[in-house]
């Protein structure tokens, strides 16, 4: 029998082990790769080197894609902040009695499969799409809109995806407001859009900052929704990574890349834990 | 309206939120509708009502294999992955000790990782072990992606668990495994059962990550899709959307049923 003090790591230790050997060796791994050298024939050698760095950091390419990459996920983010701010609130603050089932409707889409969302807009927005099919039919326009392979339709996906981790995450925290401050606020003279600006809305903060930084994370992170829907002008960093891995077997290159995208996420997140607790995140996941 | 209801257009937030959910739902039933159309080229206008390309789906031999490889991998990992997380959601739940912050933070630190980074990650540790890519990468990458989101769900359903039984059954004589088996895991039977879905979903969900670990020649089901859409949408992918979704859909909600019914029945 294990001695009671040491239970709880002999309970945790599988779930440290794999830990260990699935994610942070193998993180520690390609940033050790980063610094091999690439051979002529296609060998990668162990070495000492920044030219992986240098070379990539010197190709303005890269950090182009880089910008693109965060401007459509900020664009992205915004978006679910000004639509999924205001629907939480509703969702919060409305009278159904069957509130659980409004909530449970929000995330049934979340179940189906990721690639069936995304190339269900496919479907939407195509030449012969929904969107069109409909707009042509009524005689609004003659010809078919270009609405996909742009960035317009990346942006609509990744906030398709996005919007119910925004909507949970402000709707947990403006559940937990004590309605007393509201009352008391509008009793001591406010109106009611000054107390949803000096009370709500501050006291809801950590939620629409938790639920922001999830939808900027995971949207500039995102690979499949800019492969599938984007054209072939849209620049998402993870394509290049995967290019680089899959496509060109450029190992050193596509380490140097995924450690440039991990980094700035990396520090998007020290700087927002530095000001909110990551906490948060973590307690709408299991909600 | 109430009083203590800022007045910001209560009907326009209603409007809103009606929107949000069509927007949620019109793509999904796009791809059901279409699943039914008989014309051949898997978009609108819909030109009649039919079953062929469910019929056609299931003659699909790759379709079929790549259904099979989804759903060993979603079974197998998610079995590892529950049986680990709650291991230590456990520990996380039941135990005050050293470092617990620290490990709670570790233990979700794949949730903010890029699956793009990871999936890298673990493909190149592999090749410098010299192991080939194989089954074996992919049912341990699922178990590390779906872990977190496993030991998250477990411990928010234990923590309103008491422990009163255990110590009645300790007290009458029972010893630690005998307590376990007989009374935690019935007890815990929902969370894990919560736990074992959730992680069922995600690795029968996982794309990304899964085109860098997958063998070439192997397919999952998304895996299967996101190759067949390279070349244009067909009437096929609509209807083993249509399936999918119909799967997707059930499952949670019969597991949703199946805990329910346990709750009931304490």
């Amino acid at each position: 029998m294990v001695r009671a003090e040491y239970r709880p790591y002999f309970l945790l230790s599988p779930a440290l082990i794999s830990l260990a050997l699935l994610l942070l060796a193998p993180v520690l791994f390609i940033f050790v790769y980063s610094f091999w050298l690439r051979a002529a024939n296609g060998q990668d050698i162990p070495a000492f080197q920044f030219g992986n760095w240098i070379t990539v950091g010197g190709d303005p390419f890269y950090w182009l894609a880089l910008r693109e990459t965060f401007k459509i996920s900020a664009i992205t983010t915004v978006i679910c902040m000004l639509v999924g701010y205001p629907t939480a609130y509703f969702l919060a603050r409305c009278r159904f009695n069957n509130k659980a089932l409004l909530l449970f409707l929000l995330f049934l889409p979340f179940w189906i499969s990721y690639i069936i969302r995304t190339f269900a807009w496919i479907n939407v927005l195509g030449k012969s799409g929904f969107v069109n099919s409909v707009l042509l039919g009524i005689g609004i326009i003659d010809k078919p809109l270009s609405l996909l392979y742009n960035d317009f339709s990346v942006i609509m996906g990744l906030v398709y995806f996005q919007l119910p981790y925004m909507i949970i995450n402000v709707y947990v925290s403006l559940d937990g407001i004590d309605r007393n401050l509201e009352s008391a606020a509008r009793t001591l003279g406010c109106t009611a859009w000054q107390t949803f600006r000096e009370v709500t809305l501050p006291l809801s903060l950590p939620g629409l900052g938790a639920g922001s930084l999830l939808c900027f994370v995971l949207a500039a992170g995102s690979f499949v929704t800019p492969r599938l829907l984007g054209g072939t002008d849209t620049l998402f960093f993870s394509q290049l990574i995967y290019e680089a891995i899959i496509s060109q077997l450029d190992w050193p290159t596509g380490s140097v890349l995924s450690l440039m995208l991990l980094l700035s996420l990396g520090i998007i997140v020290a700087v927002y834990n530095r000001f909110m607790s990551l906490s948060d995140i973590y307690r709408s996941f299991a909600k | 309206m109430s009083a203590d209801r800022p007045d910001l257009g209560w009907n326009g937030l209603q409007l809103l939120t009606l929107c949000v959910y069509i927007f949620m739902f019109a793509p999904i039933i796009v791809v059901v509708l279409l699943a039914f159309n008989s014309a051949r080229t898997g978009s609108f206008p819909m030109e009649g009502f039919s079953f062929v390309w469910f019929g056609k789906l299931f003659e699909n031999a790759s379709i079929m294999d790549a259904f099979q490889t989804s759903l060993v991998l979603a079974v197998t990992s998610s079995f590892l992955a529950t049986a680990i997380g709650v291991m230590a959601a456990i520990a996380l739940i039941r135990y005050s000790f050293k470092g617990k912050a620290v490990i709670n933070n570790l233990l979700s630190l794949p949730l903010l990782m890029p699956e793009v980074v990871l999936g890298v990650a673990l493909l190149m540790f592999l090749k410098f072990l010299e192991q080939p890519r194989s089954y074996m990468l992919l049912l341990l990458g699922h178990t590390i992606l779906s872990l977190p989101y496993v030991v998250l769900v477990v411990q928010a359903r234990l923590v309103g668990m008491r422990q009163h039984y255990e110590e009645a059954a300790m007290s009458l004589g029972a010893n630690r495994l005998q307590t376990f088996f007989a009374v935690t895991l019935p007890l815990m039977a929902p969370a894990v059962l919560g736990g074992f879905l959730f992680a069922a979903t995600l690795s029968f969900d996982n794309i990304t990550a899964t085109l860098f670990w997958k063998k070439p020649g192997i397919e999952t089901v998304p895996t299967k899709i996101f190759a067949m859409l390279r070349t244009s949408i067909s009437p096929e992918i609509n209807a083993l959307g249509a399936v999918m979704i119909v799967i997707t859909v059930a499952l949670p909600l019969v597991g949703g049923f199946v805990v329910r019914r346990f709750a009931k029945g304490k």
